[in-house]
C-alpha cells in the first residue's frame, strides 16, 4: 500500500541538492507530491511529500548515503495526506517595519485570535545590518473578511508596524 | 442550449490558435448560447473562451458583474477581439476551468481598451480595468493557445520585485 511521508531536508546550500534528492527518491520508487524549497540564511531547506510502498526505515536507508555525502539533515514523518485539497486564500497581509523582537508573535497572535487561517507565510529581514527591516507576507483565509481583521490589527499599527490588507479574489476563467 | 465539455490541461488542443469568425450566422448564435450556458454552470467562473470547449474560433465571454463593488461592462461577448490599448501592470491571482485545482499570480495590464464584434458583426469598444481587464486578457490568451500557466509567477515574486526596485 502506498503511504505518504513528509521529508524535511536541511543543510548548507550548494547547487544540485534538489536534483540529487529527487533522483534518489525516483530511483527508490517514490512519487513526489507538493514541495516547497527555500534558501533561508544561506541554508538549503525543503519540505516535500513523497509517496512509497516502503516503510519509514527503508526510506531512511534510501536517503542515508546522500545525506552523508552532502551533509544534509533528513527528517521523516509518516503523514496522512491528500492531494487536490487546496484552500484558496481570500486575504493577503503585508507586514513591514523596523526589525524588533516580537513582531511575528504579535501579528500572528492577533490574526489567530480573530480566526484567521494562515495558508502561506513568507518573511525576510532586509535593510542593512545596522538598520534591519522586517518584511512578512501572509496569505490566508479570513472567514469574516478583511474588515473584521482591521479591528484586530489596529492596536499593532500604533506600535509602528505597517500592515496592509489586500483582499484576494482568485479569477476563474 | 447545451452545457459543453471543458477541455483540461494537458490536452494539446488548448495550445491551438483559434481563427477569426467570418460567418455571423445562426450557428454562431447557437454556439454563443452554449458557451454562456457552460460558463454559468460553473459557480464563480467569470469568463470562458471558445477553445476551452473545443471550438477554435475567436470568441470569448466575460462577465464579472456578479462580483461586488467592481467597475464592469456587464456581459461581454467578444468576437474577434483586439486589444487597442494597455496601461499599467498589476499582479493578481488566477485560476482556470481548464486547469483545475491550481492557482497562481499573473502580471496583467491594469487598464485596457478592447475592440470586438457582436453576434451580428457590429463593432464595439470596451474600456476595462482591474479585475475585468484581467478576465478579458485571460480569455484572449486562450484564443492564442496560451494558458495562465504560461505567465504564472513565483508566489514570492512580489517581494523579489520590491527588493529589486530599491
Ligand atoms: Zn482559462
Amino acid at each position: 500500500m502506498k503511504r505518504w511521508y513528509m521529508l524535511t531536508v536541511v543543510g548548507a546550500d550548494r547547487p544540485g541538492i534538489v536534483a540529487r534528492l529527487s533522483e534518489t527518491l525516483y530511483h527508490g520508487g517514490c512519487n513526489l507530491g507538493e514541495a516547497s524549497m527555500a534558501r533561508l540564511g544561506g541554508n538549503f531547506s525543503i519540505m516535500l511529500m513523497a509517496q512509497t510502498d516502503t516503510d519509514i526505515e527503508a526510506l531512511r536507508l534510501l536517503l542515508a548515503p546522500l545525506a552523508r555525502e552532502l551533509n544534509l539533515h533528513v527528517h521523516l514523518d509518516r503523514i496522512e495526506a491528500q492531494l487536490h485539497e487546496h484552500v484558496e486564500p481570500n486575504l493577503r497581509i503585508t507586514v513591514s517595519g523596523a526589525d524588533r523582537a516580537g513582531i511575528v508573535a504579535e501579528v500572528t497572535g492577533a490574526l489567530a485570535r480573530a480566526g484567521f487561517n494562515i495558508l502561506d507565510l513568507y518573511s525576510d529581514v532586509a535593510g542593512t545590518a545596522a538598520k534591519p527591516i522586517y518584511v512578512m507576507i501572509i496569505d490566508g483565509f479570513a472567514p469574516q473578511g478583511a474588515e473584521a481583521l482591521e479591528a484586530a490589527l489596529a492596536p499593532l499599527r500604533k506600535t509602528g508596524v505597517d500592515l496592509r490588507l489586500t483582499p484576494l479574489d482568485t479569477l476563474i476563467g | 442550449m447545451a452545457i459543453l465539455e471543458v477541455l483540461r490541461y494537458p490536452d494539446a488542443r488548448l495550445k491551438q490558435v483559434s481563427s477569426a469568425v467570418v460567418e455571423f450566422d445562426e450557428r454562431l448564435h447557437r454556439f454563443a448560447a452554449d458557451l454562456e450556458a457552460t460558463m454559468r454552470a460553473s459557480p464563480g467562473c467569470v469568463g470562458l473562451a471558445a477553445p476551452q470547449v473545443n471550438y477554435f474560433q475567436r470568441i470569448a465571454l466575460v462577465d464579472v458583474s456578479a462580483k461586488p463593488k467592481l467597475p464592469h461592462n456587464g456581459r461581454m461577448l467578444l468576437i474577434n477581439p483586439v486589444i487597442l490599448e494597455q496601461h499599467g501592470a498589476v499582479v493578481g491571482r488566477e485560476g482556470c476551468l481548464s486547469v483545475p485545482d491550481f492557482t497562481g499570480n499573473v502580471l496583467r495590464a491594469e487598464r485596457i481598451v478592447v475592440r470586438s464584434h457582436d453576434l451580428d458583426g457590429a463593432p464595439h469598444e470596451y474600456r476595462c480595468q482591474g479585475y475585468e481587464a484581467r478576465a478579458v486578457l485571460h480569455e484572449l490568451d486562450h484564443l492564442d493557445g496560451l494558458l495562465f500557466l504560461d505567465r504564472v509567477e513565483s508566489p514570492r515574486q512580489d517581494l523579489f520585485r520590491r527588493k529589486n526596485y530599491k
